[in-house]
């Protein structure tokens, strides 16, 4: 059973299956879109704009850091480079890069981070990009995307090519339930409102938010009623969202697919202690490396659940 | 682009910008005036011999040439250039390194235009130069790419990744000059990380390089005018030089010929310009 099943969610495609179908078509209109490659853009989907456009797209070899450099400079020349890597690489390995040619001189770079968390499964730690929020959050002017499924996905696509500054996009590996089956109506820095309830809200991105709202689907069931926000964004987060949250429902739970510390889950408690202090739990990897091993299991052995989010939800309301 | 001058006038120009950079080094109490006076007579050379394409009135002109410092730190040799190309007045420079001057420590393109990358953290220029060449050649804009790194500063992997894409991609508009002046911040370059010989390991990947005297005017010129005729590879020129050429006398005196992050104490300011002027 994946997660969204429970409300009724289709599984649909990968974040990064539409990510790479999404840039491919800007293409066509962003005559100064760009793609700079560490050698798998096979993996990351920009192979797909490859393809269409190769005279645009550069394959720098594995070697990360000079990737991000090259993309810098094409930006102080005016083109809208996408630098795409696994997201452990991208963060992780050309850091320094991204806060000295992209987040300092505020170029107009997109970095995409795709294979993001633990569902990427069997390949292990080593791949798995589980700081990346954290890394990227810490980069003053950085606008930081996760989305939730493939339409989000096309349309925070559209959105950070759109905007004006740097950006990092976090997509993953594996199908996810199809959260927006008829579009999604995506603006950078709003929250989006997926159910309502007074007794608790759950703040989640990327693959939780189907986790969420299956969570929501459970515990209505049991006369407990949540409100389920995407925090697509994550930089610039919706401070009043989040705030309304806290003062509608008094008790909130984070669930992301990252580490504890320095993701959404920091983030929000934030925002909360600076504006309505409540109660908060959080639904995430925790302070640990994860293993090797199939998606589903490693998203139950690291409790990544919609159980894991309604036992959750049901802690903080006792707290209230 | 301007006419050419001689030697001689780009000797006495180096000379102007070599007594800018102890003056303001010192007037700010900090600074690598060492690491600025090696790479003089190249950037020099650079902004005044014809070699470079640029309007200080029009400091974002498309087509201008893209000059990067990526040893950062030697910025003071570049705000001296400026300066004396007419960017910006000399007097300005005087704030450098102090609260609320756009002239900082390491350059900051987001505070100063005419400087092309924000550089200090070693290693990232040519990276960036790299991609400045790629949309040259893609809009067809034609500009030219400098880049002078550090021979210390070549101890960073990053610059040989970027050396090996620059020559996947033939960019015979981008030239690399390395100010190898043989110290880093602790010591000689060959004691802290011995990178051997510069050029058999440049051309390996497929690069026109060419090892001269870089404070020798004269070598600098004829190497930037051969390097500006390769086509169809990346150019290096790697230029032998003296960290704080000029003033060498002045700098035995205090018996560290390294001279490295600290700027002259005024009485020995005093007597450098001194040198310079004799």
């Amino acid at each position: 059973m994946y997660a969204g099943e429970l409300s009724g969610l289709k599984l649909g495609k990968a974040t990064r299956d539409a990510f790479g179908e999404a840039l491919r078509d800007l293409g066509a209109e962003v005559s100064e879109l760009v793609t700079v490659d560490g050698d798998v853009g096979n993996s990351t989907r920009t192979e797909y704009f490859a393809k269409a456009y190769p005279e645009r797209a550069f394959n720098v070899g594995i070697a990360e850091s000079n990737m991000v450099g090259v993309a810098g400079g094409l930006a102080g020349s005016g083109k809208i480079p996408v630098v795409a890597s696994f997201a452990c690489f991208l963060l992780d390995n050309a850091f320094d890069q991204i806060r000295m040619a992209v987040a300092f001189p505020e170029m107009n770079v997109k970095l995409v981070g795709s294979h993001a968390g633990i569902s990427i499964g069997e390949d292990g730690p080593s791949q798995m990009g589980i700081e990346d929020v954290a890394l990227a959050c810490s980069l003053p002017g950085l606008t930081v995307v996760v989305p939730s499924d493939a339409a989000c996905t096309k349309a925070a696509t559209e959105a950070i090519v759109r905007h004006d500054g740097p950006a990092y996009l976090r997509i993953g590996r594996g199908k996810v339930a199809e959260v927006y089956p008829d579009g999604c109506n995506f603006e950078l820095g709003k929250a989006i409102q997926l159910r309502d309830g007074a007794d608790a809200t759950i703040i989640a991105n990327g693959l939780m938010v189907p986790a969420a709202l299956d969570a929501a689907t459970a515990l209505k069931d049991q006369g407990v009623n949540v409100r389920v926000l995407d925090m697509h964004t994550i930089k610039p987060l919706d401070r009043d969202a989040i705030q309304k949250a806290a003062e509608e429902t008094g008790a909130i739970v984070v669930a992301e697919e990252h580490l504890h510390h320095g993701g959404l889950g920091s983030v929000v408690c934030q925002a909360i202690c600076e504006t309505k202090p409540v109660p908060v739990e959080s639904v995430d990897v925790g302070d640990v490396y994860a293993e090797s091993g199939d998606p589903d299991g490693l998203l139950q052995k690291y409790g990544l659940t919609p159980d894991a989010v309604a036992d959750a939800v049901k802690r903080v309301i006792d707290r209230k | 682009m301007a006419a050419a001058p001689s030697i001689d006038q780009l000797k006495e120009r180096a000379n102007t910008i070599r007594k800018l950079i102890v003056r303001i080094t010192t007037e700010a109490g900090s600074g690598h005036p060492s690491s600025s006076l090696s790479a003089t007579e190249v950037v020099t050379a650079l902004y005044f011999g014809g070699f470079m394409n640029y309007d200080p009135n029009q400091p974002k002109d498309p087509k201008r040439d893209r000059f990067i410092l990526s040893k950062g730190h030697a910025c003071p040799v570049l705000y001296s250039a400026m300066a004396e190309a007419g960017y910006f007045p000399t007097e300005e420079i005087m704030t450098l390194r102090k609260l609320g001057s756009p002239y900082e420590g390491h350059p900051n393109m987001k505070r100063l235009e005419g400087i092309e990358a924000s550089t200090g953290s070693l290693g990232q220029g040519l990276s960036i130069g790299i991609g400045h060449a790629l949309a040259s050649r893609m809009d067809n804009l034609g500009f030219n790419v400098f880049v002078m790194m550090g021979d210390g500063e070549m101890g960073e992997g990053q610059v040989w990744e970027a050396i090996a894409s620059a020559a996947k991609y033939k960019l015979d508009n981008l030239t690399a000059i390395i100010d190898q002046n043989g110290f880093q911040q602790t010591g000689a370059t060959d004691e802290v990380l011995d990178l051997a010989e510069f050029q058999p390991k440049i051309e390996a990947f497929g690069w026109h390089v060419q090892t001269i005297e870089g404070n020798d005017m004269e070598s600098v010129v004829n190497a930037l005018a051969t390097a500006a005729d390769v086509t169809g590879k990346p150019k290096a020129i790697v230029a032998k030089t003296r960290k704080g050429y000029g003033i060498l006398d002045v700098l035995e005196r205090t018996g560290d010929l390294n001279f490295h992050g600290k700027p002259l104490p005024p009485d020995l300011a005093e007597q450098a310009l001194a040198l310079l002027d004799s």
